[in-house]
């Protein structure tokens, strides 16, 4: 019980020292709202855009996950193929380290081209296009590190390829696969809000943003970070949650 | 007496970016129907290449590997195997780890008859009140008999060890030999033993096969007179002494360091 407290209060002391901290320093420093908005800014703004806030967060929201499932199914296959064949390894990895290479706001404007018009399209595509890397990577490590004993205890017994990967690779591939995950997840908003703010449309927080930037408006463009932050979080924690459901098994507990 | 195992003048060759590394070349191996072989050599003399190829994972270049009168030409699901490293599958309990191979093999037990099978093993290894347990929360030793009842829960004809015990520290090690014959005794196979240690040959096998250096061959072979259950005593009589001598000298020839006067395979 003492310890559900703690795992729950210690994060709350410290998002409150830090905000506590950011106001001393706004207020010790005397800054105006157009140089740095504090913490006691920020509850008017939401007041105010509230519904925009609403809104547009959950158009960042679906457009973030649907491009980090993309990604996962995209991410999981390369991996799958790279992790199998040692030839489709070598062929692919410089390809996928030089797309990787390439920032993604350079991208954007590509894109936006291309796909003129189409910006939940546009904005889903550099979700994916940011978040898929990793994932692709771990999973092709667990795969081509998996030890060859595993594999010879089934196959011994006559067990196929395909009984093989579901009973022993892609289980034991998890706990990577989830500690790429939530390296992905945060990719996946970068990449939503890039495409939202570079070629904005008026649509998710990164327009909110932008409309913040146009108008001044310092405090709105904190509050959407702060949203952003705290969607970032939320799928984070998704994100957590599903690793102790299905790859808890890797979890040692301490001491 | 029909021979379980025999395997007949096998040659095998890895390819290497140098050419062609023979490992095997002449392997003679002849195991009877409820026998246990250990088989010794120096390291990396092929041993375990050996127990692939009685496992149906590989081919051997040329040579025949015969199990109960059929050619082996792939995995068959009447093989067991143990291996230096348990491999349980950290995601399943100690009871579901042993369960797999007959998740595989196709078996005439129900779920519940299977599951008392499992539960009669872990309680003949010493493992009773351990099946919910999760593979990272046993000891070594422990592991390593969880490993063995997955081996043995589809009743398989071969039990194929290799250096089962080679990870483990020297008293556990005597204590899963003994545990070995406890098994044999009740649950009856035909065993290949892979192993480092002269001691756990004489001890366990009824028949001990002396490789010699790569490419292997069979140099020697030395039975060891059945004395019906053994006990650890048995390990410091004149008999083993001489044993033990015989196969320590057998090693030294097979690693080139004493001379090869009359090896007889």
């Amino acid at each position: 019980m003492n310890r559900h407290l703690r795992a729950i209060a210690v994060p709350l002391i410290a998002v409150a020292v830090f905000l506590a901290f950011w106001e001393w320093l706004v207020w010790v420093n005397g800054w105006p709202k157009f140089k740095m908005a504090a913490p006691s800014d920020l509850p008017p703004a939401y007041q105010r855009h509230w519904h925009l806030f609403l809104s547009m967060g959950w158009q960042t929201l679906w457009r973030t996950v649907v491009g980090l499932l993309l990604a996962v199914l995209f991410g999981t296959l390369l991996g799958m193929i790279m992790g199998f064949s040692r030839t489709m390894r070598d062929a692919l990895y410089p390809l996928l380290v030089g797309f990787n290479a390439i920032p993604k706001a350079t991208v954007v404007p590509i894109v936006a081209l291309m796909f003129v018009g189409q910006h939940d399209f546009n904005t889903v595509l550099l979700a994916f296009m940011i978040s898929f890397f990793p994932i692709a990577v771990s999973v092709s490590i667990g795969l081509s590190t998996l030890e060859p004993e595993y594999r010879d205890i089934l196959r011994a017994l006559g067990a196929s390829q395909a009984t093989i990967f579901w009973k022993i690779a892609l289980p034991k591939t998890l706990p990577e696969f989830f500690g790429a995950l939530k390296v992905a997840v945060t990719l996946a908003f970068i990449g939503t809000n890039l495409m939202e703010i570079v070629s904005p449309h008026g649509r998710g927080l990164g327009a909110l943003f932008d409309s913040g930037r146009t108008n001044s408006d310092f405090p709105l463009m904190f509050a959407v970070l702060i949203a952003l932050a705290f969607l970032g979080i939320v799928l984070y924690y998704v994100v957590v949650a599903l690793e102790k459901i299905f790859a808890g098994w890797a979890e040692r507990s301490p001491g | 007496m029909q021979n379980l195992i025999e395997i007949k003048g096998v040659r095998h060759a890895y390819q290497t970016d140098s050419g062609p590394l023979p490992v095997l070349d002449g392997l003679e191996l002849a195991v009877p129907e409820g026998g246990f072989v250990a088989v010794v050599g120096p390291s990396g003399c092929g041993k375990s290449t050996l127990t692939r190829l009685i496992a149906g994972l590989m081919k051997p270049d040329s040579g025949e590997v015969w199990l109960h009168g059929e050619r082996v030409k792939g995995p068959r699901a009447t093989v067991g195997m143990a291996f230096q490293n348990p491999v349980l599958l950290e995601w399943r309990s100690i009871l579901k780890n042993i369960l797999l191979p007959l998740e595989i093999v196709p078996t005439k037990l129900s779920k519940k008859q299977a599951e008392e099978r499992a539960r009669f093993l872990l309680s003949l290894v010493g493992l009773e009140g351990f099946e919910d347990k999760r593979p990272s929360e046993l000891s070594g030793g422990m592991r390593q008999r969880a490993s063995l009842c997955r081996a043995l829960i589809h009743q398989p004809e071969v039990l194929i060890l290799d250096e089962p015990f080679g990870a483990l520290d020297a008293f556990t090690r005597e204590d899963l030999w003994q545990t070995m014959h406890r098994v044999k005794e009740r649950e009856p196979f035909t065993g290949v033993l892979i192993t480092h240690d002269l001691r756990e040959s004489i001890f366990l096998a009824d028949q001990v096969v002396v490789l010699s250096g790569r490419p292997a061959r069979t140099q020697y072979v030395l039975d060891i007179p059945s004395r019906g259950p053994r006990t650890l005593d048995d390990l410091y009589t004149p008999e083993a002494a001489d044993q033990l001598n015989i196969l320590r000298h057998q090693i030294q020839i097979a690693q080139g360091r004493a001379p090869a006067e009359e090896a007889r395979a």
